[in-house]
């Protein structure tokens, strides 16, 4: 299993990763607070990207409404908490496989009927939207009056409850988008990895050698989603307040898109490398602005759109393939 | 609740639909012939609305004199679009062109945001309360303005494809690419001039629903969808169909605004949407796909 998960990677690539990690282990140790609530929102990105990568970067189907999982997950783990106090692991036993359900509906309403491309990704919008006007009307949840955590003063940090301090949810972060990326290493040398790139690459090839491209279809939709609802869980217990509005909405979904696509969609590390650059440069911004005295809604957004724009220009396969190239670190699935 | 009340809602409906019909139709228009999803649209027609807010609000211009100018600066604003960037890309892989205009729309809302604010802005015309009354029916002036409007704009736009050398070689862009270009079509302007009019359509569509409803940048995203889910539930790249789905939208959405709440409104056209996926993936008047 780790001879499969590291072979192909060159030395320097395992020295370079575990470089990485000791310093992101170490980071909140010389980390502000401002910065340690940067490095969680690039955790943050990190995770769901690498969970949309799977999707569309593995076996090419294109979902631009990830918020629903994200949603489904931070919903379902802080009703259960509020209402009756589970816990948020076992919040997401309920959340996971709610996701996981949500995206095989979403992927069986599409491939069943051979909805493909562009019908598929409006798809994706139109139940995420759906689900954002249904729980703006849901009572269980507040509706769009919002769903609020009860929070007091931490002076421990609850692992058991994700009741603590932001250090607490870096951590988790951290260890959560490092199991991606090896979960993801793993899948991608799998048989289940091969078929995905067959079907990404061409789908009817793929039939034609006999793979069930439906079967495999719905397994990256509803991997991809049960992985976004742990973010979910997260987002509800860190942030410790929900509106529908907020949550499901299609900026949410397209803020998660943006880091594997800057990064370089289909790679692993990408959509680490995307939400690094383009958080830590959109924060710099707004503390920029912020220390001049601007302060610009929106322009954050703005920079997304340029950042991306440019990106899709100059370097449309994303920023992780030129790079690694520069490293000298290239290989297959790195 | 009396017969009238329905019979009322569902002609507001219809006349909305109507609305949203042509603004779908820019929408259909630019796939069908450009092949390109113009994930922008919706935030396209709330650049038509400012420019409407603006004009009133500093020389006191009635949105609906302004329709035509304004439909010619969102004409001048697709054709550059496609000219400048978008036609670098028709050959590129689906994903990367949905990229390209998911890229312009976050620009859009966010440059609208900064330079508007957040705040609903409306215009407030003379007419704005007046009402014809035709036997059982009191139909707002605002809404019947703007559905015979966008009768007469569509109308235009079907003769202009039917019956002009242009709206013909366009046509032919759409049926056959490289026949096109074997014939000597200059496609790439064929398709500026095609983003054009589709931008110019959905302009015309946003000044006439500034007349029903008020503007804030965020309403681009939400009409964006609006005009797929009517474009598919009438056929992607078919124009009748565009404003049939309009309308059968428009009309889902009154009457569900009548029937349960209006917030919720929107939940019936994405049921639509659904069923018209599972049932009719090429949509009402679409053509099956080979």
């Amino acid at each position: 299993m780790i001879a499969r998960l590291t072979d192909g990677l060159s030395g320097r690539a395992l020295a370079l990763l575990a470089l990485l990690f000791a310093a992101a282990l170490v980071a909140p140790l010389f980390a502000g607070d401002y910065l340690l609530t940067v490095l969680i929102l690039i955790f943050y990105f990190a995770y769901t990207g690498q969970a949309w990568n799977i999707m569309m970067g593995f076996c090419g189907q294109l979902s631009l409404g990830h918020a629903l999982y994200v949603g489904l997950g931070a919903y379902t783990a802080a009703g259960l908490f509020v209402h009756y106090g589970i816990g948020p692991w076992l919040g997401l036993l309920v959340a996971a496989p709610l996701a996981g359900l949500a995206g095989a509906f979403v992927g069986y309403l599409a491939f069943r009927f051979r909805v493909g491309g562009v019908y598929f990704a409006i798809l994706t919008i139109a139940v995420a939207e759906f689900a954002r006007v249904g729980f703006d009307h849901l009572a269980w949840v507040n509706g769009s009056s919002g769903l609020f955590l009860p929070v007091k003063r931490y002076s421990g940090n609850d692992l058991w409850l994700l009741r603590g301090q932001p250090v607490m949810f870096y951590y988790i972060l951290l260890a959560a988008t490092v199991a991606a990326l090896i979960g993801c290493r793993a899948l991608l040398t799998s048989r289940i990895g091969y078929f995905w790139l067959a079907i990404r690459e061409d789908e009817e090839a793929a039939r034609a050698a006999g793979i069930d491209t439906f079967r495999y279809k719905m397994l990256a939709v509803v991997i991809s989603a049960a992985m976004t609802s742990f973010a979910g869980v997260i987002y509800a217990f860190y942030y410790n307040n929900l509106f529908p509005e907020q949550v499901f909405h299609i900026s949410r979904s397209i803020e998660i898109i943006l880091g594997p696509f800057v990064g370089g969609v289909g790679t692993l590390f990408g959509p680490i490398l995307g939400a690094a650059v383009l958080t830590g440069l959109a924060e710099t911004l707004t503390s920029t602005l912020a220390a001049i005295g601007v302060d610009i809604p929106g322009a954050k957004q703005v920079f997304y759109g340029v950042c991306l724009l440019a990106v899709i220009v100059g370097a449309p396969e994303g920023i992780w393939p030129w790079l690694a190239q520069r490293l000298g670190l290239k290989g297959r699935g790195s | 609740m009396p017969l009238s009340l329905y019979l009322n809602v569902a002609v507001v409906g219809i006349l909305t639909g109507l609305v949203y019909g042509l603004m779908a139709l820019g929408l259909s228009v630019i796939f069908g012939v450009v092949r390109v999803v113009n994930f922008a649209h919706g935030e396209m027609m709330t650049i038509a609305m400012y420019i409407a807010v603006t004009l009133f609000a500093a020389f006191h211009l009635d949105p609906l004199l302004m329709l035509v100018p304004i439909a010619a600066v969102m004409f001048a604003f697709g054709y550059l679009l496609q000219k400048g960037l978008i036609n670098r890309f028709v050959t590129r892989p689906e994903h990367t062109q949905f990229l390209l205009l998911i890229a312009i729309a976050i620009i859009i809302v966010n440059v609208l945001l900064i330079v508007f604010g957040p705040d609903a802005k409306t215009v407030q015309v003379a007419y704005a309360f007046d009402s014809f009354q035709i036997g059982p029916l009191i139909v707002d002036a605002t809404k019947a303005y703007a559905g015979l409007a966008s009768i007469v704009v569509a109308s235009g736009l079907f003769a202009f494809f039917r019956f002009t050398t242009i709206g013909t070689a366009i046509r032919a862009c759409a049926d056959n690419y490289t026949g096109a270009l074997v014939v000597g079509l200059d496609v790439k302007h064929l398709y500026a001039l095609t983003f054009g009019i589709g931008a110019a359509c959905v302009g015309a569509a946003g000044v006439m629903l500034l007349l029903i409803v008020d503007v804030t940048p965020s309403l681009g995203p939400s009409y964006t969808l609006l005009a797929f889910v009517i474009v598919i539930t009438g056929g992607l790249g078919s124009m009748p169909g565009a404003l049939v789905g309009g309308v059968l939208i428009g009309l889902t959405e009154a009457m569900a605004g009548l029937l349960f709440t209006p917030s919720a409104k929107s939940m019936f056209s994405f049921a639509i949407l659904v069923l018209v996926l599972l049932l009719r993936p090429q949509g009402i008047m679409g053509k099956r796909a080979a």
